[in-house]
């Protein structure tokens, strides 16, 4: 059938199975807008491209699907830089359709014409400019698959005004499915990572984002158990083991617990799955689990032997590789009793009687864990979270337990301020029935605030509880331990009321000052029907601990002691 | 970890674009292309790229690692560690002089060279050979007054499958 560029771009989303996209209008687009007017796909008018790209990367994040976001020309495409680049870093399967002028305009320094497809090569996993609307169907099919396949990633498809406009034959054509992850014949690396676990005394698992990317936490939390080895994830593997479960070590790295890094840095085998050994979590290299051998699991070879050098590279899927090492313990009927653990357990059970993750509660200031922990006891583990980044993210890893994947969404690689409210949207349109919570700092919030419009145009109600200390926290917490409290730039205490911006965008706003109105602030604002803003004024100077000092190996941390007295 | 000049042959889609994403991958990481060479090869869908760089071997493992994941390099082979011919191709403009003429003629019959056009007081030499070939032969002509001269880069070829 004769179709136009923008009717056939509607059809093979459709059969992509999108039913949701976030975008924002602009001129080279209004063919497709023309298109969308038909309701056949829901559209979140969003109020910045950069909030449509995280929306639609914390919609990935939270349903394991494809997100995708829609902007136009020029300056709607180049606003979508950062987004890109924070899917990039961690891994996360989103398209990005761009408008762009006519291909006869096409590098004559048109109105609201950008080289997107120039600027985003580096921060996508691929890119296309369709110049023919023949390629159109095939091209955005592509596109999909290589989001969704492997390590996923970004991809970007440039869609110039002209080519929306055009006609041409169109037969629908069946996506490209990514082959389901299936045990494969045990390998002799695998029997050999077998002979390993046997003969370890101190072993430990370190998963990461692979892992919750693969579909592979079931896997996991077999392996686990079966073996009886301790966990710790990355801060972008959070919640692919239980962290209410007992083998359950904490995140590892700079402001890890202190027993997930004494248990790195001792134990003899450690088995990393889905990670790529990133500096926040290895700290200084030569003295990353000196002790250990390493088996390292990932789907992209080049992340294996970049930063740490393995004793056992493993390119594979996570579910395909903890499937063939479960089905390995399962025929050599493996078995380790608690006894034989026993020396390490005990081990890793006094490093965590010794430095627990704790703070400094207080009687007359509220302190940031302490919302987080009440946070976490009203919603029962069970809110999907986002963050934004800085002490808030910290602190969001530290004091809430993920028990289940992707209900954890965090600018990780990036480091993003401004990710986690829009990406709360993404994730309350992939789960309407499920409580999103922004865990959020003042600097940050008010990078993407312009998107509380969207949560009432769009009627999508997420929360945000806002840890308000008037300062960007985390660059201010090394002024203060780094360079002799000097806080230069760091002091934001002039910021919005935030109550009285939550009620001009039409949101519930809540606020407590002191400890003993955490609870009833959050209880109110996460009860209450709608998008609720709660502004926590906590106490200005807390730090985030335990910290290892960048660039310290992680067997040296500050743990605040000193900070607390 | 010692440096040395790797060639790298990359199969590569012949497609625009292709040539900036492996530069990138190089450029992005502050790695310099010593040489370069593109051209179809007999099935005009893809390209063969030829390029060498000055790595340590930790680093052109990474560099290639990284190459192989573009969705248009199809293939990637570090033609040092095989067996390969290699050649390159230099064009050099000199000026003729009474003084010059007879020690030119000598450099071109020991690099088996040969003129290929000349103008006036001007002549174009046409050298091919291996790397040090080439840089011996620029060299030797360097003292005579070379005018400009344009060289192709390394092409290499595995001497069997």
């Amino acid at each position: 059938m004769q179709l136009r560029g923008a009717e056939i771009l509607i059809k093979v989303l459709k059969q992509e199975g999108i039913h949701t996209i976030f975008g924002y209008p602009g001129g080279v687009l209004l063919d497709i807008y023309d298109e969308l007017h038909k309701g056949q796909i829901r559209h979140i008018l969003v109020r910045h491209e950069q909030g449509a790209v995280h929306a639609a990367d914390g919609f990935a994040r939270a349903s394991g699907q494809v997100g995708v976001a829609l902007v136009t020309s020029g300056p709607g495409a180049s606003n979508t830089v950062t987004g890109i680049a924070n899917a990039y870093m961690d891994s996360i399967p989103i398209v990005v359709l761009t408008g762009q002028v006519p291909t006869h305009l096409i590098g004559t320094d048109a109105f609201q014409e950008v080289d997107i497809v120039g600027i985003t090569r580096p921060c996508t996993k691929h890119n296309f400019l369709i110049k023919r609307v023949d390629e159109l169907a095939k091209t955005i099919h592509e596109a999909f698959y290589i989001a969704r396949s492997g390590r996923p990633g970004p991809v970007l498809i440039d869609l110039p005004k002209d080519v929306m406009a055009a006609v041409t034959e169109y037969e629908p054509q069946t996506p490209r499915k990514v082959e389901e992850a299936k045990p494969r014949p045990a390998s002799k690396k695998a029997f050999y990572v077998m002979d390993l676990i046997a003969e370890s005394t101190k072993p430990m698992i370190l998963s990461g984002g692979g892992v919750i990317l693969g579909g592979a936490a079931e896997e996991l939390r077999k392996m686990a158990w079966l073996t009886k080895m301790p966990v710790s994830s990355t801060l972008m593997g959070l919640g692919a083991f239980p962290g209410s479960d007992p083998l359950w070590l904490g995140m590892p790295g700079m402001h890890g617990t202190y027993y997930a890094n004494m248990a790195i840095s001792h134990c003899d085998l450690l088995i990393a799955i889905g990670m790529r050994f990133d500096d926040r979590v290895t700290g200084k290299i030569d003295h990353f689990a000196p002790n250990a051998k390493i088996v390292h699991v990932d789907v992209d070879p080049s992340s294996i032997n970049k930063n740490v050098m393995v004793d056992v590279p493993i390119v594979s899927d996570c579910k395909s590789a903890l499937q063939s090492f479960n089905a390995l313990l399962g025929q050599q009927k493996f078995s380790v009793d608690d006894e034989q653990r026993r020396e390490w357990f005990d081990q890793i059970a006094a490093w965590r009687k010794e430095n627990p993750l704790s703070y400094c509660q207080s009687d007359t200031e509220i302190k940031p864990q302490f919302v987080i922990e009440t946070l976490y006891k009203l919603t029962k583990g069970k809110a999907i979270i986002t963050t934004e980044v800085g002490q808030n993210q910290m602190w969001a890893a530290q004091f809430y337990n993920y028990d289940e994947p992707n209900t954890f969404l965090s600018s990780g690689g990036l480091g993003t301020m401004g990710y986690g409210f829009p990406a709360a949207l993404g994730a309350k349109i992939a789960f309407p029935d499920k409580l999103v919570v922004d865990i959020a700092g003042d600097g940050s919030i008010q990078m993407n605030i312009q998107e509380m419009a969207t949560a009432i145009q769009d009627n999508i109600p997420v929360k945000i509880v806002l840890l308000n200390n008037g300062y960007l926290g985390m660059v201010r917490q090394w002024q203060q331990l780094f360079y002799g409290k000097r806080y230069s730039h760091t002091d934001m205490t002039y910021q919005p009321d935030f109550l009285k911006l939550a009620e001009a965008y039409g949101w519930l706003g809540l606020r407590a000052t002191r400890p003993d109105e955490v609870e009833a602030v959050l209880k109110q604002g996460l009860e209450a029907p709608g998008p609720a803003l709660m502004d926590f004024r906590i106490c200005r100077e807390e730090c985030v601990y335990p910290m290892v000092r960048p660039g310290g190996p992680i067997h040296e941390m500050a743990l605040g002691r000193e900070m607390a007295n | 970890m010692e440096k040395k000049e790797y060639t790298l042959a990359l199969l590569v889609s012949n497609k625009p674009d292709v040539l900036a994403r492996v530069a990138g991958i190089l450029g992005g990481r502050g790695y310099n292309i010593e040489t370069l060479c593109v051209d179809a090869t007999l099935d005009p869908a893809y390209s063969k790229i030829i390029l060498t760089t000055i790595q340590d071997k930790t680093t052109i493992t990474k560099i290639e690692k990284q190459l192989i994941k573009l969705i248009d390099v199809h293939k990637v082979t570090d033609l040092t560690k095989v067996e390969s011919v290699t050649r390159e191709l230099m064009l050099v403009r000199m000026k003729l002089s009474d003084t010059n003429k007879g020690y030119l003629a000598l450099i071109i019959d020991t690099f088996n060279g040969r003129v290929v056009t000349m103008n006036g007081d001007n002549c174009v030499i046409e050298i091919t050979g291996d790397r040090s070939l080439i840089e011996k032969a620029a060299a030797s002509l360097k003292p005579l007054g070379i005018d400009d001269m344009a060289r192709t880069g390394i092409i290499s070829l595995e001497r069997q499958n």
